[in-house]
């Protein structure tokens, strides 16, 4: 039943969009409107020594690892 | 199609007036977006390009719980041929005395004369190579680290592709590592202790998407899965080797010491978002959330708060809270009703059930001088306080030593540590 559904919405939007209902969706910001996003200060991981080194001291103190930007390198330090 | 646009300007503005400031307006943003992506600060924005060339030399110190951990770090990367940039990480790690849950499983002689203390060592080092081709990045690590009872090695892999206007990058890593897990006695391999082997593997998947110019926003998943490659009938080696748990007996102490059992394979899955905003007056907000499940019962969330600001021309100021807690995995108990009380057996007080409160304040600060061969230099010093409150693990120390307490009825034990870092940063 869900699949059905799922393949009627599908069909619909496809249907829509090739008479030109629906127009695709572009990048709304511009290389030019990017100056804020490239500063350093908006870096996940600004110095990458560091972050690896706190993210390291944490995974040895909690039972939850990963999904946090670091790679692991692996320790046996429980 | 700069030079169309400026035809296509110049016949509009000898038509109509009222059209000038429209086409002057989107002649402007095109000059300026031209000479923006000419000079590469804003081609540079997510991916699809190399990291920056530096050096980096850290020192860290971990003070809590009666350890101290301590040592340098360093971190260099180069490119190559605009395409290839390659990466070297040396990090050392010197431990000044055991956990307080590995060192007290020792007898209470040992405790109380202080002759279970100990040192040691960690090495890592790592290398990594990047290459990129148009949109696409790839990249390879390897990364071992040595202890004097823990080797491993881990492998790396990853590929990111940015698209949709570079407003979106999608990414997928695996890394696979080998551990060998050792056992000491009195600071030298243990010749009873038979070496037992895990393995290692991770799966990663990363989207990372320009919601606004000004916002940013990550996910992260990851899966991982470690298993042991050569047990024997009551081998155990995602554990440490060293702690033991304890039970309730009838000797003189009211109970003893037996070795941790955990299962042969660990499952973890851990979902993350972050995201982070431009503020005016170059500053920035940022947030994490994270999630973490395991097939030992334990779950975990974590948030934190990060707030960014420029203070003076070359001054950062950073402030962060953290919060962070997590449930017991099943088979932990901080005392056991009486030996072999159950098939796995663990009192590692990083699988007891816990909660933690994180407090960080950092500066860099950007060197006025040149320095010869450097484009940029600064100096950093980061400093965090954590402090943890363990729910059901208690403070075996102070029924040690100060006595009164019955078994299992000690008091709670909390830890308070310090997290300092110096480093200094030098982009050429």
């Amino acid at each position: 039943m869900n699949l059905k559904r799922v393949s009627f919405g599908l069909l619909l939007l496809g249907t829509l969009s090739a008479c030109g209902y629906i127009k695709p969706i572009k990048p709304w910001v511009k290389p030019y409107e990017r100056q804020n996003i490239a500063d350093p200060i908006m870096s996940f991981s600004r110095d990458p020594i560091s972050d690896s080194y706190l993210s390291h001291v944490r995974d040895a103190r909690e039972g939850a690892s990963g999904a946090d930007g670091g790679a692991g390198g692996g320790c046996g330090c429980n | 199609m700069v030079q169309m646009a400026v035809q296509e300007a110049v016949v509009v503005v000898t038509n109509k007036s009222k059209k000038i400031k429209l086409v002057y307006g989107w002649l402007r943003a095109l000059v300026i977006g031209a000479a923006i992506m000419a000079s590469g600060s804003i081609v540079s924005v997510r991916a699809t390009v190399l990291p920056d060339e530096r050096v980096d030399l850290l020192g860290h110190v971990y003070d809590g719980g009666g350890i101290q951990v301590s040592g340098p770090s360093v971190l260099v990367r180069k490119n190559f041929g605009g395409v290839v940039s390659v990466s070297g990480h040396y990090y050392v790690d010197m431990v000044s005395s055991a956990s307080i849950d590995v060192q007290y499983s020792k007898s209470a002689q040992d405790l109380i004369s202080g002759a279970s203390k100990y040192s040691e060592e960690r090495l890592e080092k790592n290398i990594s190579v990047e290459y990129i081709h148009d949109r696409s990045t790839f990249n390879l690590g390897y990364t071992t680290s040595e202890e004097n009872d823990y080797n491993a090695k881990t492998y790396n892999f990853g590929v990111s592709q940015a698209f949709f206007g570079d407003l979106t990058t999608l990414s997928f890593g695996l890394g696979f590592g080998q551990d060998q897990v050792g056992k000491n006695q009195n600071g030298k391999p243990d010749p009873a202790f038979r070496v037992l082997e895990k393995d290692r593997r991770k799966y990663t998947l990363g989207l990372s998407q320009i919601i606004t110019k000004n916002l940013i926003a990550d996910l992260s998943i990851d899966a991982g899965s470690d298993h042991c490659t050569n047990p024997l009938e009551n081998d155990s080696c995602l554990n440490n080797p060293q702690r033991q748990v304890r039970y309730v007996s009838n000797s003189a102490k009211g109970f003893d010491w037996q070795a941790e059992k955990y299962p042969l394979t660990h499952n973890t899955d851990a979902i993350g978002l972050r995201a982070i905003y431009h503020l005016p007056y170059r500053a920035s907000i940022r947030a994490d959330i994270r999630r973490f499940t395991d097939n030992w019962g334990v779950e975990a969330k974590n948030a934190e708060l990060r707030y960014t600001q420029e203070v003076y021309k070359d001054v950062l100021v950073e402030v962060k809270y953290r919060v962070y807690s997590q449930t017991a995995a099943d088979f932990y108990s901080d005392l056991f009703p009486y030996r072999n009380a159950q098939d796995f057996l663990a009192r590692d007080k990083e699988l007891s059930q816990f909660s933690s409160q994180s407090i960080g304040l950092g500066v860099t600060y950007k060197m006025p001088w040149a320095i010869p061969g450097f484009d940029k230099s600064t100096a950093n010093f980061y400093w965090d306080h954590m402090k943890i409150d363990y729910d059901n693990f208690h403070d075996f120390n102070n029924f040690m030593k100060e006595g009164g307490f019955e078994e299992g009825d000690e008091n709670l034990y909390s830890l308070d540590a310090d997290v300092l870092r110096f480093y200094l940063s030098f982009w050429f």
